[in-house]
């Protein structure tokens, strides 16, 4: 595997680093992160992302960021740097959302949790840690609330798959089934007291993520009980590997990806989380203007109809041999069985069942425009 | 699990049998190990050259891609057509999933080659 170039100038390990080591677990570089890809002794890649759609998998996601807002005006500051509108959420319930540049574009998505009254949490990603921290302190100078890096003070694990409520609620005195998709709970977790449990994820199914206590001694014993109780569901341990190709099936966005500074809500087409119509925030009067302007390009999904595997980066041509996009994201699908890819193309190419060409190292490899998300978990009986 | 003695192996991890003028040519059990779910190889048709330490197709994992370079020169005579519609057979049993069969151009290159044991060994030192 190709190494990574970081700009980070050590590495940086979750508190569990040395349990996926123990495991076995195959370890790569993601933005600075010493983290498990896959576990061998699990199966690999297929078999974790399986285990989620079929039954349970778990992650450590401790490399994600944490960003607490407090304070008479935190709804306020919130409002102004998120797209989304948080004063629909009630305390309890969370939404997905993004931050924007003032040019429309991504800074990063990101997941904000009422906690309470005046109180929200920001979920980001690992490689944006220190820019959406500066980003938020910067621009929410100007409101009476504190911002807080709590980072550091996680060890945040996703017990994802339709089996996964049955995992937790045996190490959990909080009632789950009270608890609905996208919202959150507290209780006593593996013994420890008033723990953040969220009904939230990022594999398209159902599940939880809970956010313990970061020693390296909790964080371990949290993990190994979780297994232990997950043993009757087939859990299994799941890297990023599959991370990847549980949130493709489900075309999840990815920063630096789907999303990123040059990308706006637009073209990624995550306009149903941006509410033009609350009052102003960061990036809206540039989002009014590109809505004016019309797309120049859109995001699409393409199933590989010929033989070959669309990757991240891959060009996209049409018939006549003419560039017209790329792939941001690409792999085979181990639920699905099928190659799948989410690209960037103008819209007039975005017409469901059109088909183009993905440049398959050096190969024209023919694809189909598919509607997106490529998966979409089973509806269960109330 | 061990290396077959009478195979002779590439530092790219593939490995070829020889029998007289003509060869069978796959990867590696390390090889496939490294690579982990292998999902989808890419490999020339009967006829086509291959000329020895170049590519001639390739084996992707759910993660990689990663080229596959010849041990010898030659005219492919066979292709494994299993490894089409069942690559992870390769993870099941990658000395026994032969991906090609070759008429040897000159069988001498093969002199170059790495036995079993010393395969092992570069194995172990690359720390794979």
């Amino acid at each position: 595997m190709s190494a990574v170039q970081s700009t980070t100038p050590t590495t940086r390990k979750t508190a569990l680093n040395a349990v996926h080591r123990q495991m076995g677990a195959k370890m790569v570089d993601f933005n600075g992160w010493d983290m498990p890809v896959e576990y061998p002794s699990a199966g690999g890649i297929i078999a974790e992302h399986n285990a989620v759609r079929n039954g349970v998998g778990i992650f450590d996601v401790s490399h994600m960021g944490d960003i607490r807002l407090q304070g008479p005006e935190a709804l306020a500051a919130v409002q102004h740097i998120s797209m989304n509108d948080a004063s629909r959420l009630a305390i309890g319930q969370a939404q997905y959302s993004a931050l924007l540049y003032p040019q429309g574009t991504f800074v990063d998505d990101v997941i904000v949790h009422r906690l309470g009254e005046d109180d929200y949490l920001l979920v980001i990603n690992a490689g944006t840690r220190e820019k959406d921290v500066n980003w938020v302190r910067d621009n929410t100078r100007q409101f009476a609330c504190k911002v807080e890096d709590l980072s550091d003070d996680f060890t945040q694990i996703a017990i994802q798959g339709p089996q996964g409520v049955n995992l937790l609620q045996k190490l959990t005195d909080a009632n789950l089934s009270a608890v609905k998709f996208y919202w959150v709970t507290r209780g006593t977790v593996c013994g420890l007291k008033n723990i953040l449990i969220a009904r939230t994820g990022y594999t398209a199914e159902d599940g939880f993520e809970i956010y313990v206590p970061s020693d390296e001694a909790t964080s371990a014993r949290v993990w190994n009980q979780v297994l232990e109780a997950g043993k009757e569901f087939g859990v299994i341990p799941c890297g990023l590997g599959a991370r990847n190709t549980l949130r493709l099936e489900g075309a999840l966005s990815l920063y630096g990806h789907e999303i990123s500074d040059t990308i706006n809500v637009w073209e990624a087409g995550l306009d149903r989380f941006c509410k033009m119509d609350k009052p102003d925030f960061v990036g809206r009067a540039a989002l009014e203007k590109a809505k004016t302007a019309g797309l120049q390009r859109t995001l699409i999904g393409l199933e590989m109809i010929e033989r070959g595997i669309a990757r991240d980066g891959y060009k996209v041509f049409d018939h006549d041999g003419r560039e017209i996009g790329y792939v941001t994201s690409g792999s085979y699908a181990p639920f699905l069985k099928k190659n799948i890819a989410l690209a960037y193309v103008p819209p007039e190419f975005a017409t469901l069942g059109s088909t183009m060409k993905v440049e398959c190292r050096s190969q024209g490899v023919k694809a189909q425009v598919v509607p997106i998300p490529f998966y979409k978990r089973p509806k269960k009986q109330a | 699990m061990p290396y077959p003695a009478d195979y002779k192996y590439t530092k790219e991890h593939e490995w070829i049998k020889i029998d007289g003028n003509n060869a069978t040519v796959g990867i590696t059990d390390h090889a496939q190990e490294s690579l982990g779910d292998i999902v989808f190889v890419e490999l020339p048709k009967p006829g086509a050259e291959i000329t020895a330490g170049k590519t001639f197709g390739s084996v992707e994992s759910v993660k990689a891609v990663s080229d596959l370079y010849a041990p010898a020169s030659g005219t492919v005579t066979e292709v494994n057509g299993d490894l089409a519609t069942a690559p992870e057979k390769i993870n099941k049993d990658a000395h026994a999933s032969w991906m090609l069969k070759l008429k040897l151009k000159d069988p001498n290159e093969l002199n170059g080659l790495l036995s079993a044991a010393d395969y092992e060994k570069f194995v172990a030192e690359e720390g794979g």
